[in-house]
């Protein structure tokens, strides 16, 4: 305990980047997600087909592999195309780019499955009645499909967030210095690896149970005005 | 005069020098591959069988509340299902050694400091903990009627549970289940990171050795995919054998040309 005190400043430093990690992969995988669940429900036979060999493939690959693809062969890709085109000198990927990239990827195919299903759950009608009063398709997502569409996805949506702060651990194996490296080196230097790694759990189970109880608060919000079956 | 080049010596150039993959040098390396997808199977594999097993009971102890077990059971799948895997995975292997007792018992040489059992516990305990979870929501799901049927026949809570309940608490997760299992699969390759020679650790193993960057993922990838098709396939046919009464009825009009073809 007292070498967790002592080293409390690195476990806070892995726990601040393990969490933007987290966040600004949700913030992409959002993005990924819409655009992947729109190309899916779209009338375009290419953009529905392009959309579910998104998700085939993400869910045919392990998140660690392409990672590691893109962070190591995704460095040589940039170089070669700079030293090919002349636009760009040598160019470091960071891991943190890497990682929000990887993850962002990944967890947007789940999003999209989420949001297809929750934009399906809005009966067809709603949004002909919205078409039919003259609102432009801006409109029409801003106040009939999004408010709806986030009750629908809630529940499937915190999943996906759980798994994704869980899969941060990950980026530790390419080098980046979160939570998970942090507390590995420290208790390799000390011979504590135990005390440090059960510290770590017990953070990631802090994170995982307060997102549980702010997302519920939200679900509450979004689910006023409708009655449990 | 040049000498006659053969297909062969000029397929190894071409792949050498101008291809974007070095095709060759990964054909020259693939049983390699095979034997790291050999350990990934054997890992997920014994994992799932393993953890099934122990999930059954806890499932059981969880949907029937069980007065002292279920408390302790949703606090083991709690903590499991809360924390990554890799972090599980390195409390096990690098975490046990910090304590004397540990290392100085009789588990540690043939076990505890061997990275495949490490692995191989960490898996269990962690796809158990997911398994658990779901098959009780199934169990609990059992239709009011079914109990109350076998209640009336006479049957031992015991039977009851066997014929009956976990039958069709099996059939419903079935679903569920196909998720579970790709899952474990994506997380084996955390035996990689515990020097362990999986598909993940032959392509890292490729990449260092001959200074690439692509080879030896891609492949690793190409492998993992023909791996989750294989189970997808798989889990549709049992979907088709077991869950074979909840289709939708096939139309009369197709019924009737297969029958008078």
């Amino acid at each position: 305990m007292d070498t967790l005190i002592q080293y409390r400043q690195v476990l806070i430093d892995g726990t601040i980047v393990t969490v933007s990690l987290a966040v600004l992969s949700l913030i992409l995988s959002i993005v990924f997600g819409l655009c992947g669940a729109f190309a899916q429900l779209s009338e375009s036979v290419t953009f529905r087909r392009l959309g579910l060999l998104y998700t085939m493939f993400v869910r045919g690959v392990p998140e660690l592999v392409l990672m590691m693809l893109i962070f190591f062969g995704g460095q040589l890709l940039i170089n070669d195309m700079g030293r090919v085109t002349g636009l760009w000198g040598y160019v470091d990927v960071n891991q943190f780019f890497a990682g929000v990239l990887t993850l962002g990827f990944i967890f947007g195919a789940y999003m999209a499955e989420t949001f297809r299903g929750a934009i399906l759950a809005i009966p067809v009608g709603q949004i002909e009645a919205a078409k039919s009063v003259g609102m432009s398709p801006r409109q029409v997502f801003a106040n009939v499909t999004w408010p709806q569409m986030v009750r629908y996805a809630l529940p499937s949506f915190t999943n996906n967030w759980l798994v994704l702060v869980k899969a941060t651990a990950l980026v530790s194996v390419i080098g980046l210095h979160d939570l998970v490296w942090n507390a590995f080196s420290a208790g390799r230097s000390n011979h504590k690896l135990f005390t440090f790694m059960i510290a770590v759990l017990a953070i990631y189970l802090v994170i995982t149970a307060l997102s549980d109880l702010a997302l519920r608060w939200v679900e509450r919000k979004y689910n006023v005005g409708t009655r449990k079956a | 005069m040049e000498a006659e080049r053969t297909f062969w010596e000029y397929l190894r150039d071409f792949s050498e020098n101008q291809a974007p993959l070095d095709f060759v040098l990964v054909y020259d390396n693939l049983d390699k591959f095979f034997e790291g997808a050999l350990v990934t199977l054997q890992l997920t594999f014994l994992a799932l069988l393993i953890g099934g097993l122990m999930a059954i009971p806890m499932a059981l102890a969880r949907a029937n509340k069980v007065s002292v077990l279920n408390p302790i059971i949703w606090c083991y799948t709690y903590a499991f299902r809360g924390t990554p895997l890799l972090v599980q995975t390195y409390l096990f292997y690098f975490g046990l050694g910090q304590f004397e007792a540990v290392r100085e018992s009789f588990l540690w040489s043939p076990i505890l400091s061997d990275p495949w059992w490490c692995v191989l516990i960490a898996f269990t305990l962690n796809t158990a903990a997911y398994t658990t979870e779901f098959l009780r929501g199934a169990i609990e799901t059992t239709p009011r009627g079914e109990i109350e049927a076998s209640v009336a026949a006479g049957m031992s809570p015991w039977l009851r549970t066997r014929l009956v309940v976990l039958p069709s608490a099996f059939r419903r997760a079935l679903p569920a289940y196909s998720n579970e299992v790709i899952f474990t699969l994506h997380g084996s390759v955390i035996a990689s990171t515990v020097t362990l020679q999986d598909l993940l650790g032959v392509g890292r193993w490729l990449n260092g050795r001959y200074y690439l960057a692509y080879e030896g993922f891609v492949t690793a990838m190409l492998f993992y995919m023909a791996i989750v098709l294989m189970i997808t396939v798989a889990f549709k046919l049992a979907e088709k054998r077991y869950l074979k009464h909840l289709r939708p009825r096939e139309s009369t009009e197709e019924t009737a040309a297969s029958a008078t073809v």
